[in-house]
C-alpha cells in the first residue's frame, strides 16, 4: 500500500491505525449469527409464490388447497394485506413528470408486471411444507403484452406497465449555450454507450426471522441495510410505528441490494397473522430472479473540445430501465444526471435523462447508484479526445479537472479539495514498467479512468444521524448507534473514533448497533454515508463527554482545566500525574455529572432543487482514479487485467486496512461489471437465475488490486474523512475499455466486455451482433 | 419419504440421526445438527460458502446427500479451533482484514486449510487456483490470498501443477 500522509491537525493515537476490526474474530471462528442462522422456539417457515409471467392478468387465485395442507399456518394474498403499497416520494421533479409518488405493490393485486413478482405468502411448520403449499396455490394467468426495452416503452402505443404511463422520471440540466459551443468546438466526439443490468450477488441471500415479543411489539431480525424500514412494515400492517422493531445482525453483504425492503414486510405480515415466529430465507435463485438490480443505461455523449483539449461542451442523453416498479429509480437517475459530466469543468452542458417502466425485473440501488454507470460515458469520451488530439491521458484530464471552488454543471460549488489529478498521476505511475506481450497475437495496453461520486444523501432529505456514547463505572466505553454493519467495518470505525477521543484502547470500546428500538437512529447504511454521518455523530458525542469528564478530572488532579488529557484509560495532568477513568466516573456519579451523551449530526440541508435552474444537491463528493494494464488475445478476444492500481482521496483514512478493503473490493466489483457480469433478460424472462449463469468473478478472474490512499484531510466526515464505500466501483470498466483501445485500437462501447464483443470489434466474427433483449 | 439412520463424526463428536434420504449434508448440518457455521450461498455447488472437510477433503456440502457421509468424518470451521486459540489461518485472516462481511470466510478458511496441508508453501497462483471455487463478493480476494500466504509462513514456494 502507498499512503500519502498529510500533517494532522491534532496528533492521533488510534484513528489512522490499520487495526483489525472487533468483528473479525467472530467471523473467522464462524460465530457471527447472520439472519438465517437465527432460530426461535416454535418457528414457522415462510415462502413466496412468485409470478411465472412478466406481464399478465391474474384471472383466478385460489389458496384453499394450499391452506388445507397439514402443517400450513397461513396463506396470504393481496387481499390479506392491510395496506398493500409502499410509496416513493421524489420532490423536485420537472413539471412534465410532476412530483413523483410512485407505488410499490407488495403482493400482486390482479396484475403481475414482472417475472418473479410476489403473488402470495405461506407460513408452514417446515420449509418443505411451505414449498409444497406454494406449489398448491392455484393461479390462472392471462398473459398480457409486455414491453421490455425502455426506448420501446416510451414509444407511442407501447403497452402501459402502469396506468400513469411508462415515463417514470426525467431530470435535466442546462448551463451555458451547448448548441453554439458544439458548433464552435475544434473536435466533437459523439458516441453512444450501453451498460447492462447486474446483480449485487452478495454471498448471503436475503433472510430474516420475525416474532411478536412479550410486549406485543413485532420484532424483525433481518439482513438489511435499513432498520428504519420498521416504519414501512408498520404502515403495511396499519399499526403504530412504535409497535415494530427491526434489528440488523451483521449483514453478509449489501451493496445496495438490501436497501429496499426484501423479506421484512413479508415476515411482518406472516408473524403478525400467525402470532408465531417465522423465518424466511430466499434461495439464490429467488434472489437473482426477483430482487431489484442495477439500472442498465443507454448513454449518448456529444463532447466538444478545443484543440488544446479543453472541454467546451457536453450534450448528454441518458435512458435507463426502471423495470416494473419505481423503487429508487428516480433518485438513481438524479445521481446519474448530476455526475454525468464527470470530475471536469464543463462551461456548456446539457443533460437530458429519462428512466422508463418496463416489464423487466425492477432496478434500484446498487453501489455507485447511477453515478457509477456514467463513468463509462465520460471517461471513454476523455480517452477518445486524448487520442484524437494526441494528448497524454493524464494531461487531458488535468486540463479540465474540477478544483475546489468550481461549480458542477448543476450549479453546486465544490467546497473541498479535489485531488482527482493527483490520484490519476499516482495510479498511472503505479503501473510501473510496461510488460511485453506474451505472444505475437497478444497486445498489451493501458487505460485510465477518474470518477466523482457523492457521499451522503441528497441535501433535501435533511439527513441526520444520532449516536450515544457513555463511559461505564469501570472506565470502559459503550457506543450505541443504529448502524447496520454490512461488512465494510461500519461499526468498528465508530469504535476507533470513540477510542481516539476518549483515550481508551479500541478493545475497551463495546458497540451495540442496528436495533431500531434500542440504538439511537442513525439512518441507512447506504449512499456512502455511515462513516460520514454516524462518524460525525459519535465524534460529537465523544467530544462532549470528554469535555465534561475533563472538567471533573481537572478538579481531582488539581490541574488547570484545559491542560488535562485523556489517554491510556486515565486522565493525565501536564506533570504526568494521573487518575484512572474509573475514579473519574465515581466522581462524576458523586457530583451528578452525566456519564453519557447523545450526539446528533445534521448534514448540510437544502430545498429540493429544480435541476434546470441549479443548486446544491449533495453534501460533498469523493474523487479517485484507476489505472489498468490489460492483455488482449487478438485471436480470441479474451481480455486479462494484468495490473490494477486504484487511488482515491479519502480525506482521512480512519482505518487504512478497511479503506484498502473497500477500494480492492469495489475495484473487483467494478471489474466484474466491466468484463463478466450481466443479468440476461429475454422478453422479461430472466435467464441468469443461478450463480452458474450469473458470473461473479472468482479469484482466477481478477488481478491483485493495488490500493493507493490519498489523504487530503479535506472531507466533511470525522477528522476530515470522505466516504469510500461506493466510489471504487466506478472507474474499472471504463479503464479497461480505454486500455483495450490502447492495446488494439478498437473502442468497445458496450458492457460487459466479453471476448465475443472484443472479437467482433476486432473483426474476428462475421455475423452482426445479436440485438439486445 | 424414506428415512435413513446415519452416524458420522462432526468435529470429532459422534452424531447419529435419522434423515430423509434426499436431504443434503448442508441441510443436515445446519438444521439437524445446529452447525450454522456452515453457510448457504447458492445451494447448487457454485459459491463454496458451504464448504466442509469430508474425510479431510473440501467438499460443497450442498451437493452431498447426507446418507453418503455415514461412517465418515466431517469437519467444519469450528473444528479448527482448539479451545481459545485460533488456527494460524484464522489469525492471518484477522490480521490481514481478509474477512469483511465474513459470509464466505468459513468456507474460504477450510479450503485454504486443505491447500496448506497438501502444499505447505504455495505460490500466489496456487492459492488463487485453490480458492477459485469459493466466491467472495467483498474483498476482491487480494487480502484473502495475502492472509493464506502469511499463514503458510516463509518457505520455498514450489510451482503449482
Ligand atoms: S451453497 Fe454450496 S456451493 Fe454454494
Ligand atoms: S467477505 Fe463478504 S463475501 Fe467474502
Amino acid at each position: 500500500m502507498a499512503r500519502e500522509a498529510t500533517p494532522a491537525t491534532e496528533p492521533l493515537r488510534v484513528v489512522g491505525r490499520a487495526i483489525p476490526r472487533h468483528d473479525a474474530r467472530d467471523k473467522v471462528e464462524a460465530r457471527t449469527l447472520y439472519a438465517a442462522d437465527w432460530q426461535m422456539p416454535g418457528m414457522l417457515h415462510g415462502a413466496v409464490l412468485r409470478s411465472a409471467y412478466p406481464s399478465a392478468r391474474i384471472r383466478r387465485l385460489d389458496v384453499s388447497r394450499a391452506a388445507a395442507l397439514p402443517g400450513v399456518a397461513a396463506v396470504l394474498t393481496a387481499r390479506d394485506v392491510p395496506r398493500n403499497v409502499l410509496w416513493t416520494d421524489v420532490p423536485g421533479q420537472t413539471s412534465e413528470v410532476g412530483p413523483l409518488r410512485a407505488r410499490l405493490v407488495l403482493l400482486a393485486d390482479g396484475v403481475v408486471r414482472y417475472q418473479g413478482e410476489p403473488v402470495a405468502l405461506v407460513a408452514a411448520e417446515t420449509p418443505e411444507v411451505a414449498q409444497r403449499a406454494v406449489e398448491a396455490i392455484d393461479v390462472e394467468y392471462e398473459p398480457l403484452p409486455g414491453v421490455f426495452d425502455p426506448a420501446a416503452a416510451l414509444a407511442p402505443g407501447a403497452p402501459r406497465v402502469h396506468e400513469e404511463g411508462n415515463l417514470l422520471a426525467r431530470w435535466q440540466i442546462r448551463c451555458g449555450d451547448v448548441e453554439r459551443a458544439l458548433e464552435r468546438a475544434d473536435v466533437v466526439i459523439d458516441t453512444t454507450y450501453r451498460c447492462q443490468m447486474v446483480d449485487h450477488a452478495y454471498l448471503e441471500p436475503e433472510a430474516g426471522v420475525a416474532w411478536v415479543d412479550a410486549d406485543g411489539v413485532l420484532t424483525i431480525r433481518a439482513s438489511t441495510q435499513v432498520i428504519e424500514h420498521f416504519r414501512d412494515v408498520a404502515e403495511v400492517l396499519g399499526v403504530p410505528h412504535n409497535r415494530v422493531r427491526v434489528i440488523a445482525p451483521y449483514v453478509g453483504g449489501g451493496f445496495g441490494g438490501k436497501e429496499d425492503v426484501t423479506v421484512e414486510v413479508f415476515l411482518g405480515l406472516l408473524a403478525w397473522r400467525t402470532r408465531r415466529p417465522v423465518r424466511m430465507v430466499w434461495s439464490r435463485q429467488e434472489s437473482l430472479l426477483a430482487r431489484a438490480k442495477r439500472h442498465p443505461f443507454v448513454l449518448r455523449y456529444r463532447t466538444g473540445a478545443a484543440r488544446d483539449g479543453t472541454l467546451v461542451a457536453q450534450r448528454i442523453e441518458l435512458l435507463g430501465d426502471a423495470g416494473a416498479y419505481a423503487y429508487l429509480s428516480a433518485l438513481v437517475l438524479l445521481y446519474a444526471t448530476v455526475t454525468a459530466c464527470g470530475p471536469y469543468r464543463v462551461p456548456n452542458a446539457e443533460v437530458q435523462a429519462r428512466v422508463a417502466y418496463t416489464n423487466n425485473p425492477p432496478t434500484s440501488a446498487m453501489r455507485g447508484f447511477g453515478a457509477m454507470q456514467m463513468v463509462l460515458g465520460y471517461e471513454s469520451q476523455m480517452d477518445q479526445l486524448a487520442r484524437r488530439l494526441g494528448l497524454d491521458p493524464v494531461e487531458v484530464r488535468a486540463r479540465n479537472a474540477l478544483h475546489k471552488g468550481d461549480r458542477l454543471p448543476v450549479g453546486q460549488q465544490i467546497e473541498t479539495r479535489v485531488a482527482v489529478i493527483e490520484a490519476a498521476r499516482r495510479a498511472w505511475a503505479g503501473l510501473g514498467p510496461r510488460v511485453a506481450p506474451r505472444t505475437p497475437h497478444h497486445r498489451v495496453g493501458r487505460g485510465l479512468a477518474c470518477n466523482i461520486q457523492p457521499y451522503g444523501r441528497i441535501v433535501w432529505l435533511h439527513d441526520w444521524a444520532s449516536a450515544w456514547v457513555g463511559i461505564e463505572m469501570d472506565g470502559s466505553v459503550v457506543v450505541r448507534a443504529g448502524v447496520p454493519d454490512i461488512g465494510g467495518g461500519q461499526a468498528s470505525a465508530l469504535c476507533q473514533i470513540a477510542s481516539e477521543v476518549l483515550g481508551v484502547e479500541p478493545a475497551q470500546v463495546a458497540i451495540h448497533i442496528a436495533d431500531s428500538a434500542l440504538t439511537p437512529l442513525a439512518g441507512t447504511t447506504t449512499a456512502t454515508r455511515q462513516l460520514y454521518m454516524s462518524g460525525n455523530a459519535v465524534l460529537a458525542a465523544a467530544r462532549e463527554l470528554r469535555a465534561r469528564v475533563l472538567e471533573v478530572a481537572a478538579r481531582l488532579l488539581e490541574a488547570p482545566p484545559g491542560r488535562v488529557e485523556l489517554r491510556e484509560g486515565a486522565a493525565v495532568a501536564p506533570d504526568g500525574r494521573r487518575v484512572a477513568l474509573a475514579q473519574v466516573m465515581k466522581e462524576c456519579a458523586r457530583l451528578g455529572v452525566p456519564r453519557s451523551h447523545l450526539g446528533v449530526y445534521h448534514a448540510p440541508a437544502g430545498d429540493p432543487v429544480d435541476l434546470a435552474r441549479g443548486g446544491r444537491v449533495f453534501p460533498d463528493y469523493t474523487f479517485g482514479a484507476h489505472a489498468v494494464e490489460v492483455e488482449v488475445d487478438t485471436e480470441t478476444g479474451a481480455v486479462a487485467v494484468l495490473r490494477h492500481v486504484a487511488c482515491h482521496d479519502v480525506g482521512r483514512a480512519i482505518n487504512p486496512q478497511s479503506v484498502e478493503g473497500q477500494i480492492q473490493g469495489g475495484a473487483a466489483m467494478g471489474l466484474g461489471y466491466g468484463l463478466l457480469e450481466e443479468v440476461v433478460v429475454e422478453a422479461g424472462v430472466n435467464l441468469t437465475t443461478s450463480l452458474g449463469t450469473y458470473l461473479v468473478p472468482t479469484a482466477l478472474d481478477l488481478p491483485d488490486v493495488e490500493p493507493v490512499i490519498l489523504e487530503s484531510g479535506d472531507g466533511k466526515g470525522p477528522f476530515g474523512a470522505r466516504g469510500i464505500g461506493e466510489p471504487p466501483v466506478g472507474p474499472p470498466a471504463a479503464a479497461v475499455a480505454n486500455a483495450i483501445e490502447d492495446a488494439t485500437g478498437v473502442r468497445i462501447t458496450e458492457l460487459p466486455i466479453t471476448p465475443e464483443r472484443v472479437a467482433r470489434a476486432l473483426g474476428l466474427l462475421e455475423s452482426p451482433a445479436p440485438g439486445r433483449a | 419419504m424414506t428415512e435413513l439412520a446415519i452416524a458420522f463424526t462432526l468435529n470429532g463428536e459422534r452424531r447419529a440421526l435419522r434423515v430423509p434420504a434426499h436431504r443434503t449434508l448442508l441441510h443436515v448440518l445446519r438444521d439437524d445438527c445446529g452447525a450454522v457455521e456452515v453457510k448457504e450461498g447458492c445451494g447448487e455447488g457454485v459459491c463454496g460458502t458451504c464448504t466442509v472437510l469430508l474425510d479431510g477433503e473440501p467438499v460443497s456440502s450442498c451437493l452431498v446427500l447426507a446418507p453418503r457421509v455415514a461412517g465418515r468424518d466431517v469437519v467444519t470451521l469450528r473444528g479448527l479451533c482448539e479451545g481459545d486459540a485460533l488456527h494460524p489461518l484464522q489469525e492471518a485472516f484477522v490480521a490481514h482484514g481478509a474477512a469483511q462481511c465474513g459470509f464466505c470466510t468459513p468456507g474460504m478458511i477450510l479450503t485454504a486449510y486443505a491447500l496448506l496441508r497438501e502444499r505447505p508453501h504455495p505460490t500466489r497462483a496456487d492459492v488463487r487456483r485453490a480458492i477459485a471455487g469459493n466466491l467472495c463478493r467483498c474483498t476482491g480476494y487480494t487480502k484473502i490470498v495475502d492472509a493464506i500466504l502469511a499463514a503458510a509462513g516463509p518457505g520455498e514456494p514450489r510451482d503449482g501443477a
